[in-house]
Order: structure tokens, then C-alpha cells, then sequence
């Protein structure tokens, strides 16, 4: 059973989240995260500053239900299916973190540098969670859908479209890495 | 409970991206640095098998539990939105390490600091529903 602890391969994986986009299409829905997040906005209050959240949140309802169950999926690995949190990094990356000055790179699941309680303590920890969850936020619903609509469901689908999209997200992502972490840490 | 099967398949979702580490912003870093096959063959595989299911539930004309004809959203052509929104995308997605499904699982997995990535998410979505009449598509 120890497998089951281990950390799970991307042969795993991969084809777990194909099924789970051609399930959900079996379902009569359509495999995409960030559409919650315009679901939250409409359920704030967000119809009154833009005609773009005016949306029957309600028909979203089994979306929010995926949600729930991707916390509850998470707490559940992390209780009972988990021997450790390592995660086992190339060590040329392990090498180019501990530059940046992160101490314990793989170490945990996430850096504690980012997500950690002292992170949260200064400014410049929490404008690094706040800005980058809202480039997330802003750049999913400009391009029309994030790594599940996009990447699985758009390009499974043979979508041009989302082909662009997922260059942007490289393109973007490349950037970040390359050239402003360095300069952020 | 017709809500019951989503909050599973949420569930097996949340699993898988915990366990194969998809919700760690290591592997997004090291992806990014071309250092580890991990992250593309996650990505690769449901691709390429996402395309074979696609083309077996059109081929065969599938209906979805009510009756409906499967179609999965088909995105209007264009370029600006997709490049632009995409890079933009990019940038967050490597700096907080965590895309829209990933950040809901982390709170599960106990890391609550993922509740401010997940405020300026729903931040940027409002912020893009004021801006998107001023913006090129």
C-alpha cells in the first residue's frame, strides 16, 4: 500500500483529469475552474458594477459542488493519504531557489518564503499572494477560461483558440520565472 | 442530491492534483525552467487521451444523462484576448504557483495564506468585468 502514499506519477495523473473532463461532459458540464470565480463575483453583488456578472448563479451550482469537493479532496490527501510533503525537485532547481534565498526548496509542498505565517507579516508577503491571485483572476477571464478550460478542455477539443491562450500562459510564465523572480526575491 | 456526483468527481479531482504535487508551486518553478518532465507529461497525457475521448463521443454522436448533444464551449476565434489574457494569466500563475483549480485544493491541504491568492483572484475577475468593455478582444 505504500504506493498510495508515495507521490503519485504523471502517467496517474494525466489520464485521471482526461476522465474526469469526459465524465463531467457526460454530466452535461464543461471542465472549467476559474468560471467560479465569476460565479462568486455575481453572488456578491457583482451584477451591480457590470452587465458581465449578471449570470443565474445558481445554474453554476454544480461547479461550486466541485469546488467543495476539490477542499475536501485536498484535506483528505493531506490527513490520510500523505507519508510526507517533500517534493522531490531537479537539483539544478533546488540549486537556483536556494540563490533566490529560499531555505528549504521541496521541502514542504509549498514555500513557506510565499506561504508561510511570516509571509504574511510584511507587506511585500502578502502584495506577492494578493497580486499574483489577481493576475490569475484577471488574465483566466480575459483569455476566456485558465489550465482546465484551456489546456485540457479547449486544446482536447482541437480549439485554436485555446492554443493561443495556453502560449500565453507560457509566455507569461516564462517571464515571471525567468526574469522578475529573480528581481522579487 | 443532484449535486452529489460533482461534489465526488471535486473530490477525485482534489486528490489527484494533491498527490501527483500539480498544487505545488515547486513543480510550477521547475516546469517553467524546463527542469522536470513531471508537469508536461501531467498535462501531455490528458491531452492526448482528452482528444481521443473528444473524438469518441463525437464520432458516436454520445448524449450527455439528459439527452443532450456533448459539445464542449467553442471559444470565438480571435487572437488579442487569448495572447493577452493568456500572458497575463502566465505571470500569476508563476508567481503564486497556483492556478484557479489548485488554489481551492490548498486550502484543504492546509495552507490558508492561499485565501489572499484566491481574494485577488476574485479580485482580478471583477476588475476584468469593469475593464472589459475597454479592453481589445
Amino acid at each position: 500500500m505504500d504506493f498510495i502514499l508515495e507521490p503519485w506519477p504523471w502517467w496517474v495523473a494525466g489520464p485521471v483529469i482526461a476522465l474526469i473532463m469526459a465524465l463531467l461532459l457526460l454530466f452535461g458540464a464543461n471542465f472549467g475552474m476559474s468560471s467560479n470565480l465569476r460565479t462568486v463575483c455575481t453572488m456578491v453583488g457583482g451584477e451591480k458594477f457590470s452587465d458581465f456578472f449578471e449570470l443565474d448563479w445558481k445554474a453554476q451550482g454544480w461547479n461550486l459542488a466541485i469546488v467543495i469537493g476539490a477542499i475536501i479532496g485536498g484535506y483528505i490527501t493531506v490527513t490520510f493519504l500523505s507519508s510526507g510533503e517533500t517534493v522531490d525537485l531537479n537539483p539544478q532547481t533546488v540549486e537556483s531557489l536556494q540563490s533566490l534565498g529560499f531555505e528549504n526548496a521541496g521541502g514542504t509542498m509549498v514555500p513557506l518564503e510565499i506561504f508561510g505565517q511570516n509571509a504574511l507579516t510584511s507587506i511585500k508577503g502578502v502584495l506577492i499572494l494578493l497580486i499574483g491571485g489577481f493576475l490569475v483572476g484577471f488574465g483566466s477571464r480575459y483569455a476566456g477560461g485558465c489550465t482546465s478550460g484551456h489546456a485540457i478542455s479547449g486544446l482536447s477539443d482541437l480549439q485554436v483558440p485555446s492554443l493561443i491562450a495556453v502560449i500565453g500562459f507560457f509566455i507569461g510564465g516564462l517571464v515571471m520565472t525567468h526574469f522578475m523572480l529573480p528581481n522579487i526575491f | 442530491m443532484k449535486y452529489a456526483k460533482f461534489v465526488i468527481i471535486g473530490i477525485i479531482f482534489g486528490i489527484i492534483m494533491a498527490k501527483a504535487e500539480l498544487i505545488s508551486w515547486f513543480r510550477i518553478y521547475e516546469m517553467f525552467r524546463f527542469e522536470s518532465f513531471h508537469m508536461y507529461g501531467v498535462i501531455g497525457s490528458a491531452v492526448i487521451l482528452g482528444i481521443l475521448f473528444v473524438q469518441i463521443i463525437k464520432r458516436t454522436g454520445a448524449k450527455d444523462i439528459s439527452g443532450q448533444e456533448i459539445s464542449i464551449n467553442p471559444k470565438k476565434m480571435g487572437v488579442t484576448r487569448y495572447l493577452l489574457g493568456g500572458i497575463i494569466f502566465g505571470l500569476g500563475w508563476a508567481l503564486a504557483g497556483a492556478c484557479p483549480g489548485p488554489m481551492f485544493v490548498l486550502v484543504g491541504y492546509g495552507y490558508y495564506s492561499i485565501l489572499i491568492v484566491i481574494l485577488g483572484a476574485i479580485l482580478g475577475t471583477f476588475a476584468y468585468g469593469l475593464l472589459r468593455n475597454k479592453l481589445p478582444h
